[in-house]
C-alpha cells in the first residue's frame, strides 16, 4: 500500500524541483500522445522545444518568443498574487479582452490625431478597463458573497460577446467596406505599440512585464501587503487575527490582476494583433493560470514559466505547420503540464511511504 | 483481584522520538487504573496501542490471559476494549441516537437503540435524551454520548482520555460516580490524566510515564499529590511567586457587550461587562463552548461590536481593527495555536510579524524589516525557552507546548497594556505551563491588566485575583479568588447540566 505522510516542514528541494519534474513528465506523456497520433514523438518534441530556439528558423521564432511570453508573464504575475491569497481570478481572459477594447476605443476616438498623448491614454484606458472588469467579481463577492471563480469565469464569455460586437459593430473600421475588425492600430503611428529593438520582438508589453515582475517581487518579499497576501492564503483565520482586511485584499488582488491583464490586452491589440477582431482572444488569460502555477506563484519563477510556455506556443505552431499536429494536441500538451505540476507538487508537502503503516 | 490486561515490554518509536520504551504494567479486573504523565510522555501512543490504532514495534499484550494483538479499533472493540477520546467525534447536526448508531457495526432499529440509550444512561446516572441534536448539547452531555456509546458495547475495559478537561466540578462528580459504579460491576477503567487530585480521588492504582518509560507505580490513595507530581515531571516544581503588585486604575472596561454568534452552533455574547485594573489578573472560567472564543474575538478586534462596548484606558476601541487595537496596547492570544494564533506553514519569523508589526517597529513606510523581525523572533525563542532549531522553521514543526510558549512570548514581549489569553496552558507540559503562568504574573506586576480565559480551574485559582464565570455567553459577577471554594465555582459555572435543564 502506498501512503502519503505529511512532512513537518515543506520540502524546499521538491518545491524547486517539481516544475522540472513536471516538464519532464509532460514530455514523456506528450510524446506518447504524439505517438498515438501517428507522429514521431522525438521529432515532435524537438520541433516544439528545440527548433524555435536553435533551429534553422530560430531568427524568426526567437522574436515570437517574447511576443508570446510578455502577455503571459504580465497576466500571470497579477494572478499569482491573488492565488497566493486564495483569491481565484480565473477570468483574466475577459479582463484581457476588455482592456484591449477599452484601450483601442480610447485611441480610436481620436483618430486620426497624431498627438503623442494617444498611446499613454490608451495604456491608461486599457489598464482601467481590465481593472473595472475585475471589480465586478470583487464587488459581488464582497457584497453578496458570490464565488469569484464562477463570476470571473462567466464574465469571460460576456467579454467575448463584447469583443464580437465591437469588431463587427461599434469599433468596425468605417473604411473597410463591411469587413469586420477595427482600424489597424499598427499602421497608425500615434497608437501603435511597435517592436522597440528590431528582431527581438520586444514591445512596450515586454517593458511592462519586466516592471511588473520587479514590482511584484519586491512587494511579495518586502512589503506588508505581500506578507498579508501570503498570510491570508496560508492561514485565513490567523490573517484575520493578525489584522488583515480581507475586503481590501480582495479588491487589491482582483484589481491588480485585472489591471495587468487589461494592460496585456492593450499591448497586444496595439502591437502584435494590430486591431480588434473577432478572433482577438487567444487564450493568454487562461494559459497564464498555468504559467502562474508553473512559476510557483513566484514572480521570478513566472518569468521562466512564461518563456517556457511561450516556447510551447511557438513550437506548437511550428509543429502544426511542419508535422500536421492538430492545434488541440498542443493545448492538451499545455494542459498536461499543469496536471503533472499539481500532481508532483504534492511531494513538497508529503512524502511517499510504501507499506502498511500506522494510523496516527 | 485478577488481572484483566497485561502489557509487557511495549516499545514504539517514531522517526526521531521513542514514544514508548519497554512499557509494562497490568490492569486489574474492576480496577480504576491511572495512567499519569505530562504531555509528550507517551500516554496517547500507549492507549492507541491498546485500542488497536498503533502497532507496537515490540512487546506484547495479554487480555484475560490470552494474547491480544488488535490490528484495528474494531478488533479492540470486539475484544471488549472501548475508548472515550479527549476530542469527541460527533456530528453536530445529527441526534444522539443517530450518532451512537454511526459508531456501531450493526446498529439495531432506531427505536430499540433509543430505548437502550435511555436505559443505559439512566442506569449509570448519565441522563441523556436520545432524540436531541448533538449541536445543542453541552460539552459534558456530548461526553455522555461518547460514554454511553461505549457502554452499549458492554466493555470489559473502558479507556478514558483526559475526560474532565471539558467538565464543571459538579459534572466531574457525576462522572466519577458513574466510573466507580462501573468498576464495582467489574469493568476495568484506564484513566488518563495529568490532574493529580482527580487521580487521588478516583483511582486505586497508578502508572507514571515520563519520556516514554514507566518511571513508577504508585498507590494514589496513599501518595501525596506532590510526590506524584515529582515523579511525573522529574524535578520539583516551583509554584508561581506570590505577587505584591498594587492594583491600579481600570484599564480595560467592557460594558454591555452583545454579539450574535458567527455560525449556527456558535454562542452569542449576552450583555458581557467586565473591568480589569492595571496590575490585576482577571480569570474567566467556563466549560468549553460557552462563549470563550467569541469573547476573545470581540476583544482582539476580529469582530467589531457596538460603540462604547470595549474601552481601553478610556478610549473606545470597539470599532477598531486588530492592528489598531494592538497599537493602542490591547493584545490577545487565542486558544487555537495552529491556524489562529499562528500560521502553520509560515516560519517563526513570519509569525512574529503576524502580531508584532505595530509595537515592535517592524514596519517602515509599509515595508517590513525582516532583520528586526528575525531578532524579535530570536528574542521570543531565547526568553521563553522555545525549543526549536531557529526562527526559520515552520510553526507547525514545533510541539504544542513550544508553540504556545512562542505565541504567549510574542505578546508578552510587546509590553501590552492589556493582555487577553484564552487557554494559555492547554496541552502544555507542567514546566512550560508554570513558565507561562509566571510570565503572565510578571507582566501584571509591571502594571499590565491580564485577562485569562481558561477551563483549567486550578490554573485560574492559582493566578487570578478575581474570578468570573462565562456561561452560555453571559459573564457572571467577578469575585475575589481568595474567598472562593471549588463548590462555589462549580455553581458559578452553571452547575451540573441536567437533562431537564437545557443548557444555553
Amino acid at each position: 500500500m502506498i501512503r502519503l505522510e505529511r512532512r513537518p516542514t515543506p520540502s524546499r528541494v521538491w518545491a524547486a524541483a517539481s516544475p522540472l519534474v513536471a516538464v519532464a513528465l509532460t514530455m514523456v506523456a506528450g510524446g506518447l500522445m504524439f505517438a498515438a497520433l501517428g507522429k514521431d514523438p522525438f521529432e515532435a518534441i524537438r520541433t516544439i522545444f528545440w527548433d524555435p530556439v536553435f533551429g534553422e528558423f530560430a531568427w524568426y521564432f526567437r522574436g515570437q518568443l517574447l511576443v508570446k511570453a510578455a502577455p503571459l508573464i504580465l497576466i500571470a504575475v497579477g494572478l499569482a498574487m491573488g492565488f497566493r491569497a486564495g483569491i481565484w481570478n480565473i477570468g483574466a481572459e475577459g479582463q484581457y479582452i476588455v482592456g484591449a477594447i477599452c484601450g483601442a476605443a480610447a485611441g480610436l476616438a481620436f483618430y486620426p490625431s497624431e498627438s503623442w498623448l494617444i498611446f499613454p491614454l490608451m495604456v491608461i484606458a486599457g489598464a482601467l478597463g481590465g481593472f473595472l472588469w475585475a471589480m465586478i467579481p470583487a464587488l459581488l463577492k464582497l457584497r453578496f458573497g458570490t464565488n469569484e471563480i464562477l463570476v470571473s469565469l462567466m464574465l469571460v464569455y460576456v467579454a467575448e460577446n463584447l469583443l464580437a460586437s465591437a469588431a463587427v459593430n461599434w469599433l468596425r473600421n468605417p473604411d473597410a467596406v463591411g469587413f469586420p475588425g477595427s482600424r489597424n492600430l499598427g499602421r497608425w503611428e500615434a497608437a501603435s505599440n511597435p517592436e522597440l529593438i528590431a528582431g527581438t520582438g520586444a514591445h512596450w508589453g515586454v517593458v511592462a512585464a519586466v516592471i511588473a515582475v520587479i514590482f511584484a517581487q519586491i512587494m511579495m518579499t518586502r512589503h506588508l501587503m505581500g506578507f498579508q497576501i501570503r498570510l491570508a492564503g496560508a492561514a485565513p483565520r490567523a490573517a484575520r487575527f493578525g489584522g488583515v482586511n480581507t475586503a481590501r485584499l480582495v479588491i487589491f488582488c482582483l484589481g491588480l490582476s485585472g489591471m495587468l491583464a487589461g494592460l496585456a490586452g492593450l499591448f497586444e491589440v496595439a502591437g502584435p494583433a494590430g486591431q480588434i477582431s473577432i478572433d482577438f482572444a487567444s487564450g493568454y488569460g487562461f494559459t497564464a493560470i498555468i504559467v502562474a502555477f508553473l512559476g510557483r506563484l513566484n514572480p521570478l519563477g513566472i518569468v521562466a514559466a512564461g518563456l517556457l510556455m511561450a516556447l510551447t506556443y511557438v513550437g506548437g505552431e511550428a509543429a502544426a505547420a511542419n508535422l500536421g499536429l492538430p492545434g488541440a494536441a498542443i493545448s492538451a500538451f499545455q494542459g498536461m503540464l499543469l496536471f503533472f505540476l499539481l500532481a508532483v507538487d504534492v511531494l513538497s508537502n508529503f512524502r511517499v511511504r510504501v507499506g502498511r503503516g500506522v494510523v496516527a | 483481584m485478577t488481572t484483566l490486561l497485561e502489557l509487557s515490554g511495549l516499545t514504539k518509536a517514531y522517526p526521531g522520538v521513542v514514544a514508548n520504551s519497554d512499557v509494562s504494567f497490568s490492569i486489574a479486573r474492576g480496577g480504576v487504573h491511572a495512567l499519569l504523565g505530562e504531555n509528550g510522555a507517551g500516554k496517547s501512543t500507549l492507549v492507541k496501542t491498546i485500542y488497536g490504532l498503533v502497532k507496537p514495534d515490540s512487546g506484547s499484550m495479554r487480555l484475560n490471559g490470552k494474547p491480544y494483538t488488535p490490528s484495528e479499533p474494531r478488533d479492540a472493540r470486539a475484544a471488549g476494549v472501548a475508548m472515550v477520546f479527549q476530542h469527541f467525534s460527533l456530528f453536530e447536526a445529527l441526534s444522539v441516537a443517530e450518532n451512537v448508531a454511526l459508531g456501531m457495526e450493526t446498529p439495531p432499529p432506531m427505536r430499540d437503540l433509543s430505548r437502550r440509550i435511555r436505559e443505559v444512561s439512566e442506569a449509570y446516572g448519565l441522563p441523556l435524551d436520545p432524540t436531541r441534536r448533538v449541536g445543542d448539547l453541552s460539552a459534558g452531555e456530548r461526553q455522555r454520548v461518547e460514554i454511553v456509546r461505549c457502554l452499549l458495547q458492554d466493555p470489559s475495559l473502558l479507556i478514558m482520555d483526559e475526560p474532565t478537561s471539558v467538565l464543571t466540578p459538579q459534572e466531574v462528580g457525576i462522572l466519577f460516580a458513574t466510573l466507580r459504579k462501573l468498576a464495582l460491576e467489574g469493568t476495568s477503567i484506564l484513566y488518563i490524566s495529568h490532574k493529580l487530585e482527580e487521580i487521588r480521588a478516583l483511582c486505586d492504582a497508578a502508572t507514571i510515564l515520563r519520556g516514554g518509560k514507566v518511571v513508577g507505580e504508585a498507590n494514589p490513595r496513599k501518595a501525596s499529590a506532590a510526590e506524584l507530581a515529582e515523579q511525573m515531571v522529574g524535578t520539583k516544581l516551583t509554584p508561581p511567586k506570590a505577587r505584591a503588585g498594587a492594583v491600579g486604575e481600570i484599564i480595560l472596561q467592557v460594558s454591555r457587550l452583545s454579539m450574535p454568534p458567527a455560525s449556527q452552533f456558535g454562542t452569542p455574547l449576552k450583555n458581557v461587562s467586565l473591568a480589569v485594573r492595571a496590575g490585576e489578573v482577571l480569570g474567566i472560567g467556563g466549560v468549553a463552548g460557552n462563549g470563550q472564543d467569541e469573547l476573545l474575538s470581540a476583544l482582539s478586534g476580529e469582530r467589531r461590536t457596538s460603540r462604547e462596548t470595549v474601552l481601553l484606558e478610556g478610549t473606545d476601541v470597539s470599532r477598531m481593527p486588530p492592528s489598531a487595537r494592538r497599537a493602542a496596547g490591547l493584545l490577545t492570544a487565542p486558544e487555537e495555536r495552529l491556524g489562529h494564533a499562528a500560521a502553520p506553514d509560515m516560519s517563526l519569523t513570519e509569525n512574529a510579524v503576524l502580531t508584532g508589526t505595530a509595537r515592535m517597529g517592524l514596519l517602515r513606510n509599509g515595508f517590513l524589516s525582516w532583520s528586526r523581525a528575525r531578532s524579535f523572533a530570536k528574542d521570543i525563542i531565547a526568553q521563553f525557552d522555545v525549543r526549536t532549531p531557529g526562527p526559520g522553521v515552520a510553526a507547525r514543526s514545533l510541539s504544542g507546548g513550544n508553540l504556545q510558549k512562542f505565541v504567549i512570548g510574542r505578546e508578552v514581549l510587546q509590553g501590552p497594556r492589556v493582555l487577553v489569553v484564552n487557554q494559555p496552558t492547554w496541552g502544555v507540559d507542567a514546566s512550560a505551563a508554570a513558565a507561562i503562568r509566571q510570565a503572565l504574573l510578571d507582566l501584571a506586576a509591571e502594571g499590565a491588566g491580564i485577562v485569562v480565559i481558561s477551563q483549567d480551574l486550578d490554573e485560574l485559582l492559582e493566578i487570578s485575583d478575581r474570578f468570573a464565570a462565562l456561561n452560555g455567553g453571559a459573564l457572571g459577577e467577578a469575585v475575589p479568588t481568595s474567598s472562593l471554594t471549588m463548590e462555589q465555582i462549580g455553581l458559578m459555572l452553571g452547575g451540573a447540566h441536567d437533562l431537564e435543564e437545557a443548557h444555553v
